[in-house]
């Protein structure tokens, strides 16, 4: 079997005497698309960041292309890509100085920039939105461009932390149909959502509980195994059983 | 429903109009709208139909261009000071102090309002008990959902007689989504009007009625069972082992109206009636297998959906 595009082994994070992350193991495999949920304050956040580099973990280790997170930081960052949930573009700089700015970090060459540039306004239809503020976009739109951004430098692997919070149904869907499209073309998608519908478009999905996975499996046998309908119904079961609080 | 309209109405637009950069983004395009005392009305629609605005013309935080706004008898314009005493605002961005702990920041709303929290403690104690044990906590290190259960218990400190809730939660866990609401069905229980905006159709179909908005315009407004009801068109749920694929190729059959993912299912509506067993041949030519085609009840997303894609 091929190695994992991620692989996290005993990964624990303590804040003080609070074990945020305890001791979680799982694999991400190529190309798929893999859900990460949990209620709020269930660890997640912190896994993610300790997953991505962003975060020095107190015990255990994460290979990411098989490079380690902790000692090769630099070679993992050029082939992933990021998208926070709070901030991602400048909202004071055109869509196009935004474009630019994210290709010049990960060294992408002017011709292939402008190249990249008209792409993403035809994909998105914001032809004439290319040099106004983002700040003037819809957030829909803006999510559409960060994520459109996020892979603008071919990274094997991308994270998006609740990239749909908020967004409207109708973007919501466009907005996975752009996470299915980059699954297509091999890109590994690592996302966190609050939306169970969504949970359905991933091919695995990882159910954190009190900083442990409480369950790992595609939607469909999570639903057979615990009996239930709809995913919603299988994470309200395994969230509510939280002990800890806070 | 009929007897919460009978009574006096807690809000009353006509011909509401709002527009912002000199009259050039036209925000809200001459809005009518009646809200009953005790309703509690879902307030849905895309990113820029003016949900936000409403909210904040209602709560007097910025002036109309147009049209009579009044809340529990009181203009919106005239009237400001009486009617800020009275109405509880919960904006869309978090709008706690950060650095302040969970007791300074009810402290702080409740003397704002030249009250206490102890004056008003049954209004909020249901919410307060599960605030408790981070009292001490700063508003940045708590959970979001717990976050919102501070906002709307910051909001709710000075006895407001309406609310006004902006995305209370969006970002919000399912369990703590439950929880939340919970807590705004006990205020309906005794009596409170509420206006909630809400990205999440299942918050909707808990409410009275459902006012869809659209590029400043109200598309519809009614009670989540006449919203169903309206549907008016049968609607399929299909199912197969490539559901990606499925999507690709249930939109390029050629009676197709509107196709969505829906969780474990695609939903899907047709310009004519269809033969199932033809639909299925059609998936099946077309590589798909374990196909699975039901006829289905839409949900208020469904509806939703539907009224901003004609």
């Amino acid at each position: 079997m091929e190695t994992p595009v991620i692989q996290v082994r005993e990964l624990t994070k303590k804040f003080g005497h609070f074990t945020a992350v305890d001791h979680i193991s799982f694999d991400v495999h190529q190309g798929e698309i893999f859900g990460f949920l949990g209620a709020n304050g269930a660890g997640k956040t912190t896994a993610m960041r300790m997953i991505c580099g962003l975060l020095t973990p107190t015990s255990g280790k994460v290979d990411v292309l098989g490079l380690n997170i902790a000692t090769q930081t630099d070679a993992v960052k050029r082939q992933i890509g990021y998208m926070s949930q709070k901030f991602s573009l400048y909202d004071g700089l055109t869509v196009r100085e935004n474009v630019t700015f994210y290709g010049g970090i990960y060294g992408m060459g002017k011709d292939q920039l402008k190249l990249k540039i008209a792409e993403l306004a035809e994909k998105l239809g914001l032809e004439d939105k290319i040099d106004h503020q983002v700040s003037s976009l819809p957030l829909g739109w803006k999510q559409k461009l960060a994520f459109l951004v996020a892979i603008q430098h071919d990274p094997k692997v991308v994270f998006l932390d609740e990239p749909t919070g908020g967004v409207d149904p109708i973007t919501r869907r466009q907005f996975w149909e752009l996470i299915y499209e980059a699954a297509e073309r091999g890109i590994t998608v690592f996302v966190t959502t609050h939306y169970m519908d969504e949970a359905e478009y991933c091919d695995r999905v990882c159910i954190m509980v009190d900083g442990s996975v409480a369950a790992l499996d595609r939607p469909e046998n999570l639903r057979h195994k615990m009996g239930k309908e709809t995913m919603h119904e299988v994470f309200y079961q395994l969230a509510r059983a939280a002990q800890r609080q806070e | 429903m009929e007897k919460l309209i009978s009574r006096a109405p807690a809000v009353k637009i006509q011909q509401l109009r709002k527009t912002y950069e000199n009259d050039t983004v036209l925000a809200i395009k001459g809005l009518d709208l009646t809200v009953g005392s005790g309703e509690l009305l879902a307030l849905i629609g895309p990113d820029g139909a003016g949900k936000t605005s409403l909210f904040r013309i209602l709560a007097t935080l910025i002036l109309p261009d147009g049209g009579q706004v009044e809340v529990l008898g009181y203009d919106v314009v005239k009237d400001f000071q009486s009617l800020r005493l009275i109405t509880g605002y919960m904006p869309g961005r978090f709008a706690l102090y950060q650095d302040l702990t969970v007791l300074e920041n009810l402290s702080f709303f409740a003397t704002v309002f030249n009250t206490s929290i102890e004056a008003n403690y049954d209004i909020i104690r249901d919410i307060y008990v599960q605030l408790e044990p981070f009292k001490h906590r700063r508003a940045s290190q708590l959970s979001g959902g717990m976050k919102q259960k501070l906002a709307l218990c910051c909001t709710l400190v000075h006895k407001p007689s309406i609310l006004l809730l902006d995305e209370p939660t969006t970002g919000v866990d399912p369990v703590s989504r439950q929880e939340f609401w919970d807590i705004l069905d006990k205020l309906k229980a005794d009596g409170m009007t509420m206006i909630v905006s809400t990205p999440y159709m299942d918050e909707a179909r808990r409410c009275d009625r459902i006012a869809m908005m659209n590029r400043g315009e109200l598309l519809d407004i009614s009670t989540p069972e006449a919203l169903i009801d309206g549907f008016g068109k049968p609607l399929y749920a299909i199912q197969s082992d490539r559901m990606f694929a499925l999507l690709q190729d249930l939109r390029k059959y050629p009676v197709t109206d509107t196709c969505f993912a829906f969780g474990e299912a695609h939903h899907v509506t047709f310009k004519k009636s269809i033969q199932v067993d033809d639909l299925r041949g059609y998936l099946q030519m077309q590589g798909h297998h374990h196909v699975d085609i039901a006829q289905i009840q839409p949900t208020v997303e469904d509806c939703f959906m539907d009224q901003l894609a004609s």
